[in-house]
């Protein structure tokens, strides 16, 4: 029979410790319903008949394993082909009226979230993205449970400031639209750097072009087990730490391989990856700012916080690699504010800046995640924030994302509320002097050389 | 398939049979059963055979934690798989 304390640790991990997968998202190709000369109406039948088609049972698979195996499955999402490279000639009111397709099913397929509403455009913007973008913010803000994003760097392509620009002004045009909702239209577009194609996590997934037809991509989520192993072992050194980390990270990402498994089977739909990454809930314990403060900083983002978070990417890396076939997607412990109990509390403190936040981008993924600002900042500000963050993950060869909530209407130090796994957040303090100058000179910063490495 | 009953909670008479009678009602085999008892509170693990259940296994999962709840326990049906794959390379 199994060992009794292998049972207990399971229960207690699940029940206690906040255990669960955070989403099974199924990955549909909508290539094959692009658009050529058709007209919106049509294109979004199509789009809305094949999402409907294919994620039928999406959801009720989900719920029957979470009952048969015992562990929360808390998302169930859709992602798509990006929606620049299908919808063909269309203006922004087609892009619009697609968004609402996708909305439409959504609703019919009963997922919590459906990415894709996407443009590549890290080495120029094409007609289809041009028109994507220009459609955005009325897209978020007309629909739920749409997500959007857009990559605008690449390591190898370099940075396109004139998508920077943009973006910035999607990012403001989504809070004015969304004000009465705590602009929560921000919250549902990001901005990328070395996008990955089978990221299960939102709001940047999508159906990359190299996927196949349909997959499935399993994200789990499991801070508050790693900052109980962590809490266990007080006086470890840090290389005992990191075993008791790989360890604890294998055993979650097991549970998420066993549940990718088990979906892709009983929905005939091939497996894609894990994500292993680190994902927070505002829910007490499950925390990646607690784990840090675990591992011994006094508050996240006190000196040494980004060694820490270097050394708990890693493990967690070690750890899940092995304990999964195919792993792929963010993989990089997520530190967004609103989500992590921890980390508002540390920003609440004083204990967190946006800088801060910024140099422990360069050791995990995903970038400025949920981060809400003063509503009256430029956008010229939000630009050069985004640039930065691009140049971090073009320079490092690694994703980074940014997702800024500008908060119409508030000042540092008021509160944000989204509810749901969104949580709340502190509005925090930006640099005041301007990047205006350097980021309305445009064009594309160069991709960098990568043979002289320091 | 083999599932694993876990119940926990406050020690009290008769917990073993309660949950052993709801098996048997429902076509569950009992294949296996550890308990520890510490201080005022209960453990008892079971592996039960659920290849021959009269209702669907998510159906059975529901009526023990029904009865768990009705005596103040806490009762996880769950599929044997889970902890194969977490605790067995």
């Amino acid at each position: 029979m199994l060992n009794t304390s292998d049972i207990l640790e399971t229960i207690q991990m699940i029940r206690q410790d906040c255990l669960d997968v955070r989403t099974i998202t199924m990955g549909i190709s909508l290539l094959d319903v692009a658009g050529g000369a058709d007209s919106a109406g049509c294109i979004s039948n199509r789009i809305y008949d094949k999402i409907t088609q294919k994620a039928e049972h999406l959801v009720a698979t989900g719920e029957q394993i979470e009952k048969e195996y015992g562990i929360p499955i808390i998302h169930k999402r859709v992602s798509v082909t990006p929606l620049s490279l299908v919808g063909g000639s269309l203006d922004q009111d087609g892009y619009v009226e697609i968004a609402k397709a996708m909305q439409r099913a959504a609703d019919t397929t009963g997922v919590n979230f459906i990415g894709g509403f996407s443009a590549l455009v890290h080495k120029g913007i094409a007609r289809g993205d041009a028109a994507l973008m220009e459609a955005i913010p009325e897209a978020l803000a007309s629909t739920h449970n749409v997500c959007s994003s857009v990559n605008v760097g690449t390591t190898r392509a370099g940075i396109n400031m004139d998508a920077v620009n943009i973006c910035g002004n999607i990012i403001k045009q989504l809070a004015v639209l969304t004000e009465k909702q705590d602009c929560i239209g921000c919250a549902k577009f990001v901005v990328f750097s070395n996008v990955p194609e089978d990221n299960p996590f939102m709001a940047g997934a999508f159906h990359g072009v190299g996927e196949p037809e349909c997959v499935i991509n399993v994200g789990v989520s499991g801070p508050g087990v790693v900052r109980n192993a962590v809490e266990k072992h007080p006086d470890a050194d840090l290389s005992q730490l990191a075993d008791v980390i790989k360890k604890t990270a294998f055993k979650v990402t097991r549970m998420g391989q066993l549940v990718a498994t088990e979906a892709s089977k009983r929905l005939q739909v091939p497996f894609g990856i894990v994500d292993l990454s680190l994902a927070p809930t505002p829910a007490v314990g499950d925390s990646v700012a607690h784990i840090l403060e675990g591992m011994g900083v006094e508050r996240c983002g006190a000196p040494g916080t980004t060694a820490a978070l270097a050394m708990l990417n890693d493990a967690v890396k070690k750890g899940g690699a092995m304990a999964s076939s195919h792993v792929g997607g963010l993989s990089g412990a997520f530190i967004p504010i609103s989500e992590d109990q921890g980390m508002i509390d540390a920003v609440n403190c004083g204990a967190l800046s946006l800088e801060k936040l910024e140099a422990m981008t360069c050791v995990c993924s995903v970038g400025l995640d949920m981060i809400v600002i003063p509503g009256d900042i430029p956008v010229t500000t939000i630009a050069g924030i985004i640039a930065d963050e691009a140049a971090i993950g073009m320079i490092n060869n690694k994703t980074t994302a940014v997702r800024l909530i500008p908060a119409i209407g508030k000042k540092v130090g008021d509160m944000v509320e989204f509810g749901g796994l969104l949580g709340y957040a502190p509005v925090m303090a930006v640099n005041s002097f301007s990047s205006k100058k350097f980021v309305l000179r445009g064009g594309r910063i160069p991709a960098p050389i990568h043979s002289l490495r320091n | 398939m083999k599932a694993v009953v876990t119940v926990t909670g406050k020690d009290n008479v008769g917990i073993i049979a309660k949950v052993s009678v709801a098996c048997a009602e429902k076509g569950a085999n009992i294949l296996d059963i550890a308990q520890s008892v510490l201080g005022d509170y209960f453990a008892m693990i079971m592996l039960v055979d659920v290849n021959h259940l009269d209702i669907p296994f998510v159906d059975f999962v529901d009526v023990l934690t029904a009865l768990g709840n009705q005596h103040n326990l806490r009762i996880d049906t769950m599929h044997e798989d889970i902890f194969n794959s977490m605790h067995r390379i």
